[in-house]
């Protein structure tokens, strides 16, 4: 007899103790929030990290070179050549089929300097020898003129392309266009030819590829490169000259197709480690496999996070339970009136259940509007504490400061199922509880 | 005593035994109860504690099911029904009313009085208008939406008698219905009591007091379990039409005065 007038008469007897009704919805109200919330927070930093992983490029594969740690003591300049090598790079390109291209870059670190203005402090930034492709595989967008281009890289011309902050630390107040920029180390000269749109650093990734900032990048040819700045590269050190010797810092390979990408992978590690198989100077990253294990990563995060969340639930249903059982006892003699005027022991039971039932779907629907709330009032509260503690906001993880947290659609019926299912599975037994009393004895119960 | 074959019964019991098996030890209860009660009847059982005498009002009440004997209540034996069936029983075929009264706290006046309706599943305007009438009767019309605690002991009996009229029962089962009330209020509900049975209401009165008794016609006795006594009360205490209509309005005006 699940009538209108049982669910009326259900929410009058629990306004009969509004405060103790108000803290059994709240144990609910937390919990259906906290699903939400928390699987909120949960997609949105995996899709943000998907995101970075994305922006590498599911059908590349990258390999980097990595600086083995310096062995030589001293001024003792021992040169040992590391990283990945151009005949490499040609016998991966001319072997694996399912290869489009290949992206080779070499990256220094550099003191750029406007040539019409020597006297201004130099500027640290990254000098990037790379081919016209360099550009899309990276996402690098042009603002003004053009990337190296096939002729450029041909010829090996004296040009470069400046990312757009650079650009506007080199140029406070002229047009970098046609201007030169000069390598005072190098004591080159390089004029632009194109200046970049700003673009956002990549975050590291498991370790395996540091993070990049494209901020401050000049980029040459990648043959202008090896003309002008050799494999050899020496820098001045407290103990002396340090040498290194490296053909290339990066090569991105662009597969056919993502699905082509594991296979590709495997080959191309076969290629670079035939000789020894425990290479330490270069590094293979496959984005596609990240991405793959981002997923895996993001399914087992949101696991545990519905994990938490289900148990600040059942928290809640035993704070119901709890309630219930107290009240059942509370009103053993009501139960006992009920029963003699006629009441079944399913009416009982429906009675209470009636009861837990309005509690926990109403702490189910606060909890769902809080719930919903999630991505404005972490805006909010990020704004705050910007505003109130900025030292301390500097400090927070990248991550914390971009993340929006994305409601999962699925979390609001699974969360407001959750609270009736919660509110049936702990309302029961105090229910059955309820029912199960002799009449008499309720009756005699003072 | 000598049933007059002429008039309906309300109620018939016939060898009611009843058995408690505490540990290893039985208990017995009832040891063979036997009676019959016409249409229109009002009797008084009494008797001492252990005289089976509240055991007696729980099988008449179908609150419980004997361990022997049969039940007949409007043609059918409710001694062995099941749960249900027993609820259904009290719900329809019976009326109570309790020495504490035994109202539900949250509902008001008139949904107290539906209760028995409610599960009998007859709840609809009708039926609102019947409870509505019945606490007029009762001398609390005017308070249809208090709640029990707004109400005095009387006024608290005199919604359960109500109550226990709203299902049209086969017989009104009092237990201790005036245990709880001073003298006054006392007479107040016997007076109703009266006036019910002389509309034709059968009544059951469970108490122990001698003096409420002398209001019924006639007294069941109990001793160990069995009938002691079955016999018309001699010296019957009535209350005159014009007493019954003095503590009526009494009653009425008692209510204003309270307000």
């Amino acid at each position: 007899m699940l009538s209108l007038r049982t669910w009326i008469l259900g929410v009058k007897s629990l306004l009969l103790h509004p405060m103790r009704s108000a803290l059994t919805i709240l144990g609910i109200f937390i919990g259906v929030a906290s699903v939400i919330w928390l699987l909120a927070i949960g997609e949105g930093i995996s899709q943000q990290a998907q995101k970075q992983i994305e922006d590498l490029g599911a059908e590349n594969i990258i390999i980097r070179s990595i600086k083995p740690p310096d062995t030589s003591s001293g001024s003792v300049t021992q040169i040992e050549a590391f990283g990945v090598r151009r005949a490499e790079m040609r016998t991966i390109q001319n072997t694996i089929p399912t290869i489009s291209g290949v992206v080779p870059v070499r990256e220094l670190k550099q003191k750029f300097i406007y040539a019409g203005n020597q006297n201004a402090t130099p500027v640290d930034g990254r000098l990037v020898g790379c081919s016209p492709e360099y550009a899309d595989v990276t996402q690098l967008k042009v603002a003004r003129g053009h990337f190296i281009t096939s002729r450029e890289v041909d010829t090996k011309e004296s040009v470069c392309v400046i990312a757009g902050v650079l650009a506007q630390k080199l140029f406070p107040s002229e047009d970098p266009l046609n201007k030169a920029i000069l390598l005072p180390e190098k004591s080159e000269y390089f004029k632009v030819v194109g200046v970049l749109e700003p673009r956002n650093a990549t975050a590291a990734i498991g370790g395996s590829l540091s993070a990049q900032d494209f901020s401050l990048d000049l980029y040459i040819p990648i043959t202008t490169m090896r003309a002008k700045m050799t494999d050899i590269e020496r820098k001045r050190t407290s103990g002396g000259i340090q040498m290194s010797e490296f053909e290339l810092s990066q090569v991105t390979i662009v597969v056919d197709d993502p699905e082509n990408v594991p296979r590709t992978a495997k080959l191309v590690e076969a290629t670079l480690m035939a000789k020894d198989e425990r290479r330490q100077d270069i590094s293979v990253i496959v984005p596609y496999e990240l991405l793959e294990q981002a997923k895996t990563t993001r399914l087992m995060f949101m696991m545990f996070m519905g994990l938490i969340a289900a148990i600040s639930l059942i928290v809640g249903g035993i704070g119901i339970m709890n309630i219930m059982l107290a009240t059942v006892t509370e009103r053993t003699r009501e139960i006992g009136i009920r029963r003699a005027l006629g009441g079944k022991r399913s009416d009982i039971t429906n009675q209470f259940l009636v009861e837990t039932i309005s509690l926990s779907v109403v702490g189910g629907l606060c909890g769902i509007l809080i719930g919903l709330l999630c991505p404005v009032s972490i805006e909010i509260a990020r704004n705050i504490f910007r505003e109130v503690r900025p030292d301390l906001y500097a400090g927070l993880p990248e991550a914390a400061k971009v993340m929006t947290p994305q409601i999962v659609p699925m979390s609001i019926p699974l969360a407001f199922s959750i609270s009736v299912i919660v509110g049936v599975l702990f309302g029961l037994y105090p229910a059955m509880r309820a029912a199960k009393m002799d009449p008499i004895e309720a009756l005699r119960h003072e | 005593m000598a049933t007059d074959s002429t008039t309906k019964l309300a109620a018939s019991i016939r060898d009611f035994t009843k058995h408690y098996v505490l540990k290893s030890e039985t208990v017995k209860a009832l040891r063979g109860v036997s009676f019959d009660i016409p249409e229109g009847d009002y009797v008084a059982i009494m008797g001492p504690s252990g005289s089976g005498k509240s055991t007696l009002l729980n099988l008449l009440g179908c609150l419980d099911r004997p361990t022997g004997g049969s039940f007949i209540l409007g043609g059918d034996d409710v001694a062995q029904m099941s749960d249900d069936e027993l609820s259904g029983i009290r719900a329809s075929r019976i009326g109570f009313v309790f020495q504490s009264y035994n109202l539900i706290p949250q509902l008001t006046v008139v949904e107290n009085i539906e209760v028995p309706l409610y599960y009998m599943g007859r709840l609809n305007r009708e039926s609102r208008k019947r409870s509505i009438a019945l606490a007029h009767m009762v001398g609390l019309g005017e308070r249809l939406d208090h709640r029990p605690t707004q109400l005095s002991g009387g006024q608290q009996q005199r919604v359960a008698i109500a109550r226990s009229l709203v299902n049209d029962p086969y017989f009104i089962l009092a237990d201790e219905a005036t245990g709880n009330l001073d003298t006054a209020t006392t007479e107040e509900i016997l007076a109703i009591f009266q006036r019910l049975n002389d509309e034709g209401r059968t009544i059951i009165m469970v108490t122990h007091e001698d003096e409420v008794a002398e209001y019924a016609k006639r007294i069941i006795r109990l001793r160990d379990g069995e009938v002691q006594l079955d016999e018309p009360i001699a010296n019957r205490q009535t209350f005159s039409a014009e007493q019954i209509a003095t503590i009526s309005r009494d009653a009425e005006i008692k209510d204003e005065e309270d307000n």
